[in-house]
C-alpha cells in the first residue's frame, strides 16, 4: 500500500523513475542515484553543491538576503562558545577530542554512524552526549544551545568536505536506513503531510510564508541559526518543528525515528558540501 | 568573560571597512514569554567606534535593531595594525567595550 | 529643540573626562572598558526620537526639520523579507556633507528603528539588520549640507519580526 503510494507521488512528482528500489528490499545505491536525478533533474540549472542551501537556493530574493546576512553570520557566537567547550576538559581531564577520530576537528561529515555494538545509528549529538557521560558529565539537552555549539563548531571544521555516510553490510544497518526512508515518506500530523510531500513534491514552492527546501542536501547545513528562532537550532530541534508544523505530535531529541531519518538523508546527500552551521529564515 | 562584540575591520588603501557583530537579545519589549508576559525592553541603545582618540562613527540604536545586532560602514585615515575601540551601552545600563586591530 | 544637535561631541567628551567617578556608569555584563576614553554618555541617546509614531514627528524629533525626497538616496532592502526579524537594510548616498543616517519604518510600532552620525571622514554608507513588525514602507533618511533627503521603498512582510 505504501510502496504503491509513493511510487504514485514519485509519478506525480514527474520523476522518471520511482525513488524506491522494487518491493522487498531497500537498495540504498540505487536508490541513492534515484533519489539524486530526481532532483537534478528538476533543477537543471542549479549546481548540485548549491542544494545543501536549501530555500536560497530555490529563490533569489531569499538568496540575496541570506548573502548579506552571511557576511557576518549570528552562528559566530556559536561557533566560539563551541571551541571553548570543546577545549575545556571534563572534571576527569579528558576533551571532547579524546572520543572521536582527530581530534573531533573535520569529523562531522561521517555522521550519523551505525554502531554495531549498539545496533543503532548514532548522530553527532548522540557521540557528543555518549562522551559526556563516558567521563562523568551529564548529557546535554538535544535541543538547546550547548549542543547546537558543539555540533556548530564540529560544523565548522568539516565546512566543505563532503558528506560522507555509509552503510556496512550489517541487515541492521539496513535496517535503519529502510526505517528512516519509511519514516521520510509516511504522512503524518493533522495536515497528514510526510516530509516528502513539501520537500520532494514542492522544493522551491511556498508552503504559506516559507519556501520549500529541497530534501536534497538538507541535513548540510545543521545546526541552524534560525531568524524564526533568533537563535540556533540543533537537528533535533528543527525535526520537532517539522512534527509540530504538521499538527503532529514532536518526538523527543535524537529518538531512534529521528536518528534514521538523518541517517537516511544524509546518505542520500553523499558527495555534497557541508555547509555548516547555517542561517534559515 | 569573552566579549560580546566581534569586529572585523579590515584596511584597504586609505579606507578601512568595518563590520561588527554584537551578543545581544535586543528584546523589544513587544514579545511575550511562554508564560504570556511581556519581556521588558532590553536593547542596545549607543555603539561608539573609536580611532586615534576621534569617534569616527555611532550607532544609535532602538528596539527595532534586529537580535545579535549587525552593522557595517567605512572610514578614512586608519592603517592596518591601528587600534579600534568599540562600545556599546544598552537600556539597563549595562555597556561592554573592546579594542580590536584592525587588519 | 532636536537632540541631536545638543551638546556637540568635543565639548561632551571634555565634560565626560573632567567627571570623576565614570566606574558608576557600569561595567556591566562582563565587559571592560579598557582604556583612558571616557564611557558613552547615555543622554547622547535621543529618547524622545524612538518614541516617535509617525515619519514627520520622528524627523522633527531626530533633527529637527522634515525631509524630502531624493534619487541620490540609495536604499538597498528586500522586495520581501525573508523573516521579519531579520532584514538586511542599507543605504548610501552620493550626497557631500552628509552628518547623519537614519532608518525608520512606519508600519512598527515606533518610526525610528536606528540612526547613524557619520563624522567627516566616514562614509556615507551603512548596513544594518533590522526588525519589521509587517509589511511596511522603509524610509531611509540622509542628513546632508544641513538638509534631510529621503528615499522609501515597500518591504513586503509576512512573518512578523516582533514575536510572531
Amino acid at each position: 500500500m505504501l510502496r504503491k503510494l509513493l511510487i504514485a507521488l514519485a509519478m506525480v512528482a514527474g520523476a522518471a523513475q520511482p525513488l524506491l528500489a522494487a518491493e522487498g528490499a531497500s537498495d540504498p545505491k540505487a536508490e541513492f542515484k534515484a533519489f539524486r536525478s530526481y532532483f537534478t533533474n528538476r533543477f537543471p540549472k542549479l549546481a548540485l553543491d548549491d542544494f545543501v542551501n536549501g530555500p536560497y537556493s530555490m529563490d533569489e530574493g531569499l538568496r540575496k538576503q541570506w548573502k548579506a546576512i552571511d557576511e557576518f553570520p549570528p552562528y559566530d557566537f556559536a561557533i566560539d562558545k563551541g571551541k571553548a567547550m570543546f577545549a575545556t576538559p571534563f572534571k576527569n581531564g579528558k576533551t571532547y577530542g579524546d572520543c572521536f577520530p582527530n581530534k573531533g576537528i573535520g569529523v562531522r561529515q561521517n555522521y550519523p554512524q551505525f554502531d554495531a555494538k549498539s545496533g543503532q545509528v548514532i548522530t553527532l549529538d548522540v557521540a557528543l552526549n555518549r562522551c559526556r557521560e563516558a567521563n562523568g558529565e551529564q548529557p546535554f539537552d538535544y535541543t538547546k544551545d550547548d549542543m547546537a555549539a558543539l555540533t556548530a563548531y564540529m560544523a565548522f571544521t568539516s565546512r566543505g568536505k563532503p558528506m560522507d555516510i555509509t552503510i556496512p553490510d550489517d541487515p541492521r544497518a539496513l535496517a535503519a536506513y529502510t526505517k528512516g526512508k519509511e519514516y521520510f515518506y509516511t504522512r503524518r500530523g493533522q495536515l497528514n503531510f510526510s516530509c516528502a510531500s513539501c520537500h520532494v513534491q514542492n522544493p522551491g514552492n511556498h508552503i504559506r510564508t516559507e519556501v520549500l527546501a529541497p530534501a536534497l542536501g538538507i541535513m548540510n547545513a545543521m545546526p541552524i541559526y534560525r531568524s524564526a528562532w533568533g537563535g540556533m537550532g540543533t537537528t533535533s530541534r528543527r525535526l520537532r518543528t517539522c512534527n509540530s508544523q504538521v499538527r503532529g505530535v514532536p518526538l523527543p531529541g535524537e529518538s531512534e525515528e529521528y536518528r534514521d531519518v538523518e541517517y537516511y538523508l544524509s546518505y542520500m546527500a553523499n558527495g555534497l558540501p557541508i555547509s555548516g552551521p547555517g542561517t534559515r529564515p | 568573560m569573552a566579549s560580546t562584540i566581534r569586529v572585523r575591520a579590515i584596511a584597504s588603501g586609505d579606507t578601512t571597512q568595518v563590520q561588527s557583530l554584537i551578543s545581544h537579545p535586543m528584546d523589544s519589549g513587544f514579545v511575550k514569554d511562554s508564560k504570556g508576559q511581556l519581556i521588558p525592553p532590553h536593547h542596545i541603545e549607543v555603539v561608539e567606534f573609536e580611532h586615534a582618540g576621534k569617534v569616527v562613527f555611532t550607532a544609535l540604536w532602538g528596539p527595532a535593531v534586529s537580535k545579535d545586532p549587525y552593522v557595517k560602514f567605512s572610514f578614512k585615515g586608519a592603517k592596518k595594525g591601528d587600534d579600534l575601540k568599540v562600545s556599546w551601552v544598552d537600556n539597563k545600563g549595562q555597556s561592554d567595550s573592546t579594542v580590536a586591530k584592525i587588519q | 529643540m532636536n537632540e541631536l544637535s545638543d551638546v556637540p561631541g568635543q565639548t561632551r567628551r571634555i565634560i565626560l573626562k573632567s567627571a570623576v567617578g565614570l566606574a558608576a556608569f557600569g561595567l556591566g555584563v562582563g565587559g571592560v572598558l579598557t582604556s583612558a576614553y571616557a564611557a558613552i554618555d547615555p543622554k547622547s541617546w535621543p529618547e524622545n526620537a524612538f518614541k516617535q509614531k509617525s515619519e514627520a514627528d520622528a524627523l522633527k524629533a531626530l533633527y529637527g526639520k522634515s525631509g524630502e525626497a531624493s534619487d541620490k538616496v540609495n536604499l538597498d532592502a528586500p522586495e520581501i523579507a525573508e523573516n521579519g526579524a531579520v532584514v538586511p537594510i542599507a543605504v548610501a548616498t552620493t550626497l557631500p556633507g552628509v552628518s547623519g543616517i537614519a532608518i525608520l519604518v512606519l508600519e512598527n510600532p515606533f518610526t525610528l528603528a536606528a540612526a547613524y552620525k557619520i563624522p567627516e571622514g566616514t562614509e556615507a554608507s551603512v548596513a544594518s539588520r533590522l526588525k519589521m513588525a509587517k509589511t511596511s514602507k522603509v524610509v531611509a533618511v540622509v542628513e546632508a549640507g544641513g538638509k534631510l533627503y529621503t528615499a522609501t521603498k515597500e518591504v513586503k512582510v509576512t512573518v512578523g519580526g516582533c514575536g510572531g
